[in-house]
């Protein structure tokens, strides 16, 4: 068992729910609203310091009973050490936890693809959007277990609406709106860009 | 941050200043004057928004890139993919384990048989199984063959991305004959499914030693050629050093693995901190970078080629006799005239067909060092034939997710070198 799960309990005490183990790797239930705080803790503590987030996923058991779980594979890259915690959220609930996008800038696509396919939401995620079906796409979350293999709709439905997009719609509200954008520049960006200065833009701005 | 390379540049060309640092000039171009510049007119406001791809063959495969651009300035990029979206997670749940391996070819299929690999390995986790040391060996053979195929392909195209065909055409002549001998091991070139839960699909053909031995001979012959085609070539190094830079600490932050976090110094690779398939009783290196440019990944990816190769003597060196399966008939199918003749051996085989592979309730996240980098699967079994959740850990997926940062304010031509240095592959991206 790794020693992290007691020092979690330590710290946090009732928000951590459980503690299993699995295939030698220990697992820690936390409670979903205080996702972003207990990571943070595991990120920066100096005993722990799983700086690496190897993984960010969602399971759904074939059990409708059971919660839907959030599950977050954590590495220590120092202490060559990992963790999984999990966070369960019940199905009769509103599917909705913390981003962890301000502790990794990796959880962006993760969490995307685990809101993509399962439907769930995170709060203060920059970006939340649909990463690998379309933006327009309308059978719901393809990974839940009510979602059939062949989609919601029929085959014959799937056609028309194929058949009737826009071809010419490429571009979301957003990228259309690239022509305009440089007038939302801070000054000194638009400034730099008109020298002709080349380099990273995002340090000018402290991140964008 | 501005650490000064020491390189010996054997064409004289302007690109690159006695430091070994790329000068900002083109070739061909005065610097523009400063006074003059001032006095210019404004020209911003005429953003461009330009489209890259899907279909595109500088993007690798269906990826596409919105650019916004101002002049030739990439000021923001927003990547789109899901083009080559199959659903393999979800078609997963409806699987039995060892049905999920051709599913796994198509993922990253330049690396067909570490992914092929990574599935067994993670299901053997799940059942407790331990394989035999033969077809240990012989799998981490499948391995290496995999990550110099890929990083073959890699340098090859990375090559033709930045104007430099030649190796591009020695490259593929070595990939091709590799190829042929995973094509004689497993009968297909791509589509390996070399695995099965419990050991391998068949052992390696006659010849299939001697074959390795010589074409990783004629493959350190050609890799000395590109290396000195490529590594001090004055527009290689200006084209891509100081391109697409990442620290140590952003490229931890953004979740990156394999080559593309140990080219910006970061000492974390699979084989050596989680070992599998007893890696840690090889004697290879890791290569690590030091600038995290497209230039240290060329490095570091250049050098895992050799390293591979020696992993690859030493495993045939080692390579033991014995049975390449578990003697377990809870996973392997027993021999045709046993299933035929023998009432025991009749109802294994039927069970197996018929019911898959049984796996104990519990889950595993388990990981390889894939080319691309950390390939990890994680399944979650509630003691049935098949997975509840069969989850693809994708490096390139995660790696190319970095792509916005890394562009930003380059020019659109170094957009091209560093979407080519992520080394991605859409079929494990989008899968």
């Amino acid at each position: 068992m790794n020693p992290s799960a007691d020092a979690l309990k330590r710290q946090f005490g009732a928000a951590v729910r459980r503690v299993t183990e699995s295939c030698g790797t220990t697992i820690v239930y936390i409670d979903p609203t205080r996702v972003r705080e207990i990571l943070a803790w595991l990120k920066d503590a100096p005993g722990e310091a799983y700086n690496y987030l190897a993984d960010v996923t969602a399971v759904e058991y074939r059990d409708a009973d059971l919660p839907l779980e959030v599950v977050y594979e954590l590495f220590s890259l120092s202490r060559r050490v990992g963790l999984r915690v999990k966070a369960a959220l019940p199905k009769d609930g509103a599917l909705e936890l913390d981003s962890v996008v301000p502790l990794w800038a990796g959880a962006d696509w993760l969490e995307r693809e685990v809101f993509d396919m399962f439907g769930i939401r995170f709060h203060g995620h920059p970006d939340l959007r649909r990463i690998l079906m379309w933006e327009t796409y309308a059978e719901g979350h393809p990974l839940r277990k009510d979602f059939p293999l062949r989609g919601r709709f029929s085959r014959s439905e799937q056609v028309r609406q194929a058949l009737n997009a826009n071809p010419e719609a490429h571009y979301s509200l957003a990228e259309l709106g690239i022509a305009e954008a440089y007038y939302e520049l801070p000054a000194d960006l638009r400034e730099r860009l008109s020298r002709g200065e080349r380099g990273r833009i995002a340090d000018a701005k402290g991140g964008r | 941050m501005a650490r000064k390379r020491t390189l010996e540049v054997a064409l004289g060309t302007t690109t690159v200043d006695p430091h070994g640092m790329p000068t900002t000039v083109p070739l061909g171009f005065e610097t523009p004057d400063a006074s003059a510049v001032e006095t210019a007119p404004e020209l911003g406001g005429e953003h461009m928004l330009l489209n890259i791809g899907p279909q595109h063959p500088a993007t690798h495969g269906v990826l596409r890139l919105v650019v916004e651009l101002d002049g030739e300035v990439v000021v923001r990029v927003i990547p789109h993919v899901g083009y080559l979206h199959s659903g393999f997670e979800k078609l997963g749940e409806y699987r039995h384990y060892n049905q999920l391996v051709p599913l796994t070819d198509r993922m990253d299929y330049l690396a067909p048989m570490s992914n092929n690999v990574c599935l067994a390995m993670a299901v053997e986790r799940l059942m407790g199984l331990e394989i035999t040391e033969r077809c240990k060996v012989l799998r981490v053979i499948a391995c290496e063959i995999s990550r110099i195929i890929s990083h073959l392909v890699w340098l090859g195209t990375t090559g033709i991305d930045l104007g430099a065909v030649t190796p591009f055409l020695w490259l593929f002549q070595e990939r091709e004959k590799f190829y042929n001998l995973q094509e004689a091991w497993t009968g297909a070139r791509m589509t390996t499914t070399l695995t099965r839960v419990g050991g391998l699909m068949a052992d390696i053909p006659d010849g299939f030693e001697d074959g390795v031995r010589a074409h990783c001979r004629s493959l350190l012959k050609v890799m000395a050629e590109v290396d000195r085609a490529l590594t001090r070539n004055g527009i290689w190094a200006g084209r891509t050093q100081g391109i697409g830079v990442l620290t140590g600490d952003e490229a931890i932050n953004m979740s990156l693995s394999g080559p593309m976090l140990r080219a910006s110094g970061v000492d974390y690779d699979v084989r050596k901190d989680r070992p599998y398939l007893d890696y840690e009783t090889y004697d290879f290196e890791v290569p690590v970078g030091e600038h995290g440019d497209v230039y240290d990944r060329y490095l570091v990816r250049f050098e895992e080629i050799l390293q591979s190769v020696r992993i690859l003597e030493q495993a045939l060196t080692r390579l033991p006799d014995g049975p390449i399966n578990v003697d377990d008939h809870r996973v392997i199918l027993p021999p045709k005239h046993a299933a035929m003749t023998s009432m025991e051996s009749m109802i294994h085989h039927f069970k197996q067909v018929m019911e898959g592979v049984r796996v104990p309730a519990g889950e595993v996240y388990s990981p390889l060092e894939s080319p691309k980098g950390e390939l990890a699967y994680y399944f979650v079994s509630d003691g049935t034939a098949k997975p509840v959740r069969w989850r693809v850990r994708p490096p390139a997926f995660i790696n190319l997710s970095a792509i916005a940062k890394m562009s930003e304010g380059h020019l659109l031509s170094d957009l091209i070198a560093i979407n080519a240095s992520v080394d991605i592959v859409m079929g494990e991206v989008d899968r």
